[in-house]
């Protein structure tokens, strides 16, 4: 009973954000892009509660649909004129591409159907709080202070890279 | 009983080629960027998986895809900012006016 | 005699200067560089013969070579080596002495002959070159450095030849010139090299071992370095080159073309004589008998031209092919006994050096003062130009071979060599000996005796029938006149040096002595061949002129036209080498080799275009070929693990 509501709802999920990604890719317009490529990153944060990530999920919404999301509403207002995407290019090009994909798509498909992944410690506990703060913070093995701190310095660099590159000279 | 990893997979495959085929055949860095983004998320859902189904106990998958998410977000911030300077000298976005740096 | 090494780098220096500052400075600078570099020159040049036979002989009785310089240039392996260096010893330092005096009078010349003339500056310079090449051969101490300034020399004539190079004919002269003689140098160069292979060495002197293991290939080798020296010395049928190379400059005529390059190929046999003599005597009959049919043919010729620097031209291939005989019929190195040749013929050299030099020198003048080399437009010229009709006087009856001028006896030392070899050859030799006085005082008489055509052109002019009032010839400038007179002086005495005390074929001192019989034969026969051009052209053209010229008809005009020699070597060239050999294979190469590299540079370029839209520096088609290669290695990985 669990499980056939489990499926249900990743069903949705996996159908929303599916449909959601083959729009985005697909529509003519930036800021309608951008929207279904929200609604697909809001799919991937419920998949994390479905996994019982919450803090990842709650990660994936403020900095996915808050930050960037926002940064491609703001980039798409900012340029104006270049929101259309009119033509997506040579039918050469646009079966390449459809042809390339979907033999990917193929061979990804092959491999994951036929492949045994050693699935079975799966828990419904979740990652409760202490142990994503400690895990952060910790120096110990398993822990992530020191790439948290890399990754705090290339933020901030970004931060300094991207007012350099986009203000006025 | 919980959903088979493989229906994540599938899925997360499915997201990372519809990526790609939007990499490959739209012709605005705006477009190019969301695409990318598909491919990222796709990849950040199969570290969770593999985290969450393999190894629950060691959260490797877990923060990977957090750092994941955070890079992601200096990516795009960057990517923007060249975007607008782009676009700024080169009124255009469209990638079949932006040669300069071919030759 | 560390000295000698100046010898040679003045005239460099002197070359380097003019040839890189030379338009930035005026004319008398240009001139007085050369001039001093060259004066500097002949005096160590004579520094240098003083102090070399001044040091006496040898216990072995004869002047030993000195080596002040040797330095080896390319080490090729083993014994073999090419070097470069200073050779001094009696025919070198004789060759010093012709070349620097021949060239300083020239210098000295053309202050007055090239004054004013557009490049003047470049002539100096060229005439440095010359002299430098020039030098640096008589001095090699080695075969290959002989080779090396022997193409200097040719480079150095080709650019004085073509000196007036605005002038289609002198152009045409110049690449001639340099085109014959290269092709002669192609067997010299071959000759060189199977020297080198089978004696291991380029010394003029290798050890008997080595000449042993050359063997049959030595006669061979000396056989086609005389072809060498043949296309440098003008020898039939490779004379073609000096009358057209009469195109230059008159006073690089007197130095190039009378005194010192042409006698080039003489000095090569000369200096291989010991090897000639001792295992290719059959090599050395036959360059005499060319010698011998050169100075007929050339003699005949010089008979009948009209321009005198082509008669001139002419009576030098002859002279030189006198040189050539009398190397040719020495049958051992004894000067005592079949050795006389080798003496006679450098000691001709040098005398013809000095009154080829004053004949061209003198004719420079003439052709100076009436501006023509047209025979038609001269004689009476006595009155007008003393001091040049006394001096070619002079070189006249030396090169006639009157006593006491120093042609008498040069060429009378060259006739008894002749007869000792044989009869034959010595009567053959004196003809030719008289037809040379025939010819010169030809031209004698035809210069300066007979009608004047100025004074002719005059009467017309006052009679009213010309309007053009002809030009009056004057003598020359002293620059001009005092090279004459100098190199006159020489003429007259040069014949009592005691020659043969310094060069002989061994080494050994040797005391000139006539030989009456030979003597009185070659005076008598000089004087009939003087006292017919007298009869024939004192006053203009006589009747018996007339009558002998209709009598051989056909024959003169032969001979005007050379016998048609260029004209069959241009068929030999044009018709028959360049449509049998020359045509198919540039056919080949066009059409085969060519088109072979065509077709590799097509294909590549076919592949390229096909390959070059992948890289269009559009990252999507990059991404695409990068994701399909990625798919191909994952379907292999999967397939074919």
């Amino acid at each position: 009973m669990e499980m056939s509501t489990n499926l249900l709802i990743f069903s949705g999920l996996a159908l929303l954000m599916a449909a959601a990604a083959i729009a985005a890719v697909t529509t003519s317009r930036i800021m309608r892009a951008v929207t279904y490529l929200l609604f697909v990153l809001f799919g991937t944060a419920g998949l994390y509660f479905m996994l019982h990530y919450t803090f990842l999920g709650a990660v994936q919404i403020i900095v996915y649909a808050g930050g960037i999301v926002v940064l491609f509403i703001f980039a798409a207002l900012l340029i104006g004129k270049g929101i259309i995407d009119v033509t997506h290019t040579s039918k050469l090009r646009y079966l390449a591409g459809v042809l390339a994909s979907m033999s990917g798509l193929a061979i990804a498909l092959y491999l994951i159907v036929n492949t045994t992944f050693i699935t079975d410690k799966f828990t419904t506990d979740g990652v409760p709080m202490t142990v994503v703060g400690s895990a952060l913070m910790g120096t110990a093995k398993h822990n992530y202070v020191l790439t948290f701190e890399v990754l705090s310095i290339l933020l901030l660099a970004c931060m300094v890279g991207a007012i350099m590159i986009a203000r006025k000279k | 009983m919980t959903i088979p990893a493989q229906f994540y997979l599938i899925l997360a495959a499915v997201l990372f080629f519809i990526g790609v085929f939007g990499f490959f055949t739209r012709r605005n860095l705006i477009s190019l960027l969301i695409s990318t983004e598909l491919m990222l998320n796709a990849v950040d859902i199969n570290f969770a998986v593999f985290n969450a189904y393999s190894h629950p106990e060691h959260l490797e998958g877990f923060f990977f895809t957090m750092f994941g998410i955070g890079i992601a977000a200096a990516e795009t911030a960057v990517a923007i900012a060249i975007i607008i300077n782009v676009f700024r000298n080169a009124k255009s976005i469209h990638i079949k006016n932006l040669l300069d740096l071919k030759h | 005699m560390d000295f000698t090494i100046l010898i040679l780098a003045l005239p460099l220096l002197s070359f380097l200067i003019l040839g890189l500052a030379g338009m930035k400075m005026p004319h008398k600078w240009a001139g007085a560089i050369g001039t001093l570099s060259l004066t500097l020159v002949t005096i160590l040049s004579y520094c240098a013969a003083a102090l070399y036979f001044g040091a006496g002989r040898n216990a072995e009785g004869i002047f030993a070579p000195i080596t002040p310089y040797n330095h080896t240039w390319l080490p090729l392996g083993g014994t073999l080596s090419i070097d470069m260096g200073i050779l001094i010893d009696p025919i070198s330092v004789m060759m010093l002495i012709v070349i620097s005096t021949v060239s300083l009078m020239v210098h000295i010349y053309s202050l007055g002959y090239m004054k004013g003339e557009r490049g003047f500056q470049r002539y100096y310079a060229f005439l440095s070159l010359f002299t430098f090449s020039m030098l640096g051969l008589v001095v090699a101490t080695n075969i290959f450095q002989m080779y090396v300034f022997w193409e200097l020399v040719g480079v150095s004539s080709y650019l004085l030849i073509g000196f007036y190079y605005t002038k289609p004919a002198a152009i045409a002269a110049s690449k001639k010139a340099f085109i014959v003689t290269r092709f002669a140098d192609l067997f010299f160069l071959i000759g060189i090299l199977l020297y080198g292979y089978y004696t291991e060495t380029f010394s003029f002197t290798p050890g008997e071992t080595l000449l042993m293991s050359a063997g049959a290939v030595l006669p061979i080798a000396l056989a086609l370095m005389f072809v060498g020296g043949a296309g440098k010395s003008a020898m039939f049928p490779l004379h073609i080159w000096l009358p057209d190379a009469m195109e230059g400059p008159t006073p690089v005529s007197a130095l190039i073309h009378a005194a010192t390059m042409v006698v080039a190929g003489v000095y090569l046999v000369a200096r291989m004589f010991p090897l000639f003599i001792d295992y290719a005597p059959e090599v050395l009959h036959i360059v005499a008998y060319v010698g011998a049919f050169t100075s007929l043919y050339a003699a005949i010729v010089a008979c009948v031209q009209t321009d005198i620097k082509r008669v001139l031209a002419f009576s030098t291939i002859s002279q030189i092919a006198f040189m050539m005989v009398a190397l040719g019929v020495c049958t051992s190195s004894n000067p005592h006994y079949g050795g006389l040749g080798y003496m006679a013929s450098m000691f001709h050299l040098f005398t013809h050096a000095m009154f080829k030099g004053l004949l061209f020198l003198g004719a420079g003048a003439i052709i100076h003062a009436v501006h023509s080399n047209e025979k038609s437009q001269m004689g009476g010229l006595r009155k007008y130009m003393p001091v040049t009709h006394l001096t070619f006087l002079v070189a006249c009856l030396a090169i006639a071979g009157i006593p006491p001028f120093s042609g008498f006896f040069s060429k009378d030392e060259i006739l008894a060599a002749c007869y000792d070899y044989s009869p034959m050859m010595g009567v053959f030799m004196s003809i030719v000996a008289a037809m040379t006085a025939f010819y010169m005082f030809r031209l004698y008489y035809l210069i300066f005796w007979g009608k004047s055509h100025y004074e002719e052109q005059l009467s017309l002019y006052s009679a009213g029938k010309s309007t053009h009032k002809p030009h009056k010839p004057h003598e020359a400038p002293l620059c001009m006149t005092a090279p004459l007179v100098i190199l006159a002086t020489i003429t007259t005495v040069a014949g009592f040096i005691p020659f043969g005390n310094f060069i002989s074929s061994n080494g050994e001192a040797y005391h000139i002595h006539i030989n009456p019989a030979v003597a009185t034969v070659s005076i008598l026969l000089a004087l009939a061949g003087i006292a017919l051009a007298t009869v024939m052209y004192i006053r203009g053209n006589s009747k018996l002129t007339t009558a002998i010229n209709k009598a051989l008809g056909i024959f003169i005009e032969a001979a005007y036209n050379r016998f048609y020699m260029d004209e069959l070597w241009l068929f030999v060239t044009k018709k028959i080498i360049f449509n049998c050999i020359s045509r198919p294979i540039a056919w080949f190469d066009r059409h085969v080799i060519d088109a072979t590299m065509d077709m590799m540079a097509t294909i590549t370029q076919k592949c390229g275009n096909i390959v070059r839209p992948m890289q269009s520096g559009n990252v999507q088609s990059y991404s695409v070929w990068f994701l399909s290669g990625a798919l191909l290695l994952a379907l292999m990985l999967i397939f074919f693990t």
